[in-house]
């Protein structure tokens, strides 16, 4: 912005201001209704959501959900967007980080003195398409949720470790034939080509990537999974 | 009785010049004349009553000379166009608030141990009285909180008030908004259910992939190479002293500049010159003569 630009931003919001109302009691009128508003949201919530708790953490369990809070899907659905590992680090730590840059710098960068919506075409274009953008990974973070069951049909000796994959919630972050979110873990379906049984059950304790380790599973469980992955070529 | 004459007078909205009234908001009480008639003891005693919170605020003032900064920021004029819009920064406040309440009554009962969060979780929802309630506004607060303030940014952003003079205040914003997804974070923890035990797992081990830092990231938060005790003790302080404090002092020099700046009149409103062509600098001296100095 020019330093004319400037000056007559300034004297056009002083006269603004001189046709204004003051702040008391006229703002402070709506931000007390909304702060009613918020107060009895958050009430109504509490009274109708309430605060359940789920089972307790337990390292060694075979039963759960590894779920963000709602707010944070869209990030996790990024990883399930861009999926070749030596891209993963982008998705996890690169594209937030950038965002953030870009949004912390945007007044730096974006100096014309117009302020109108209509008038900034391409400001009011990103901000809408970004909106859009987060909306609709929430969305789909919201809707694929962990499968609890998988529909493959196998060899009785590899029932236990099915149930074990089920129970452990691989499927939330792998696919496994017609189950299970597609990312941001490899497909399961065959991973007996790709890689051998000790090479699974290494993965598995050691957790590579955004991966939760699962050591801490009793060895038997262990060892069933592996055999039922071992078997999936 | 005038409602006005409800608000003790040093907050009162200071006289314009000409209008005589004479002492309204000027004179602190205790420097006026009492007249020469003398009252009953009752009436006196009546009278110091009422004049109780002037004289208190009174002694205040003189001592520190607020109430001029109060009634500036309380009469200060908000430009024109001024609608439901503009509510969303106090509103995000007014969740921080709710949450920054429920919060320290969850700390009187909470334990961040291992062994101990979970139980002292199922103890505040069963046993202490309205523990549930005041869990759950803290649980459902913190999504009202994250919608609200994904709002208020939408709202600065779309009517362009990022814009000088205000970017400073932008900056501000971001750094908030990402203290209050950390505060999220941090908190999702606490309650030391699967989900949330979990959901932290996959989140440290998220921030681990990051280059060079990543690593050291994810060390930090788990406080040390494995996931347990430790970490939910890092979380903790971090959930319950180090972001709220840098939360509050951030509002703080955000509000600080929303009031020394004013806030951005709706970006379609144009405002209308005086017919008669006279100079800016001429209006504020004064035409519409509220006899505050020039607003900024
Ligand atoms: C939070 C998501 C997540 C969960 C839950 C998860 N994984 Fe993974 N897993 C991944 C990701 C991501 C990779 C790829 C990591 C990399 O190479 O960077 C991976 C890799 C693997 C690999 C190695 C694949 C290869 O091509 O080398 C195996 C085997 C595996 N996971 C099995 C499992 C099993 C079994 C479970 C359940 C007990 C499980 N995973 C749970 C995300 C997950
Ligand atoms: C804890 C979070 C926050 C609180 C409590 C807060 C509070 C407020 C309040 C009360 C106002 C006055 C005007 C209004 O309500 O619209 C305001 C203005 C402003 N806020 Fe925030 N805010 C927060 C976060 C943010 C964020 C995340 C951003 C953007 C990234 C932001 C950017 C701004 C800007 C640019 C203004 C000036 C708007 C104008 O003059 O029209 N704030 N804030």
């Amino acid at each position: 912005m020019k330093p004319a630009d400037k000056q007559a931003y300034l004297e056009e919001y002083e006269l603004l201001k001189k046709k204004g109302k003051p702040f008391f009691p006229y703002a402070v009128l709506k931000d007390s209704a909304m702060a009613l508003i918020v107060v009895a949201v958050i009430v109504a919530m509490s009274i109708v959501l309430g605060a359940e708790q789920g089972p307790k953490a337990d390292p060694t369990t075979t039963s759960y959900v590894p779920r963000p809070e709602w707010y944070f899907f869209f990030l996790f659905e990024l990883l399930r967007v861009i999926k070749p590992p030596e891209l993963v680090p982008l998705a996890t730590v690169g594209i937030p980080t950038i965002c953030m840059a870009l949004l912390l710098l945007l007044p730096f960068y974006d100096r014309r003195p117009e302020r109108r919506p209509g008038r900034r075409p391409i400001a009011t274009t990103a901000g809408l398409l970004t909106i859009v953008a987060i909306a609709y990974l929430t969305y789909l973070g919201a809707t694929g949720g962990s499968p609890t069951e998988i529909e493959m049909e196998v060899a009785p000796r590899y029932e236990a470790g099915k149930e074990v994959v089920v129970g452990t919630g691989c499927l939330a972050c792998h696919k496994l034939g017609e189950n299970g979110n597609d990312g941001p873990g490899t497909e399961l379906t065959h991973i007996a080509q790709l890689i051998p049984r000790a090479s699974i059950l290494r993965s598995v304790e050691i957790g590579p990537g955004i991966m939760p380790s699962f050591r801490d599973l009793p060895p038997k469980k262990l060892n069933e999974l592996a055999d039922f992955l071992a078997s999936l070529d | 009785m005038k409602l006005g004459s409800i608000i003790p007078a040093p907050l009162r909205k200071p006289a314009k010049p000409g209008e005589s009234d004479a002492g309204k908001g000027a004179a602190p009480a205790d420097l006026k004349i009492s007249p020469p008639e003398r009252p009953s003891d009752a009436q006196r005693l009546g009278e110091r009553a009422t004049e109780a919170p002037a004289d208190v605020l009174a002694w205040v003032d003189q001592r520190t000379a607020a109430s001029g900064l109060l009634t500036g920021m309380l009469y200060r004029k908000v430009p024109k166009g001024t609608n439901w819009f503009y509510t969303l920064g106090s509103a995000t406040l007014f969740a921080f608030i709710v949450q920054t309440v429920t919060g320290v009554f969850l700390a009187m009962f909470y334990t961040p141990s291992a062994t101990q969060a979970y139980a002292s979780i199922t103890h505040i929802n069963n046993d202490v009285f309205l523990g549930q309630f005041v869990h759950g506004m803290h649980k459902w607060g913190s999504s009202v909180m994250v919608i609200l303030i994904f709002l208020h940014m939408a709202r600065t952003f779309f009517f362009g008030a990022y814009k000088y003079p205000r970017e400073l205040n932008w900056v501000i914003g971001v750094v908030l908004l990402i203290l209050t997804m950390t505060m999220a974070f941090t908190g999702y923890l606490l309650p030391f259910d699967q989900r949330s035990f979990w959901a932290s797992v996959v989140g440290i081990n998220i921030n681990g992939t990051g280059p060079v830092v990543g690593p050291y990231l994810s060390d930090f938060l788990r406080a040390g190479p494995e996931f347990g005790a430790t970490t939910l003790a890092r979380f903790y302080a971090v959930h319950m002293l180090l972001i709220p404090g840098a939360i509050i002092a951030l509002i703080g020099a955000h509000l600080y500049l929303v009031a020394k700046l004013g806030t951005t009149a709706p970006p379609w409103l144009r405002g209308e010159r005086p017919k008669v062509a006279a100079p800016v600098s001429q209006l504020d001296a004064g035409v519409e003569g509220d006899g505050a100095p020039p607003a900024r």
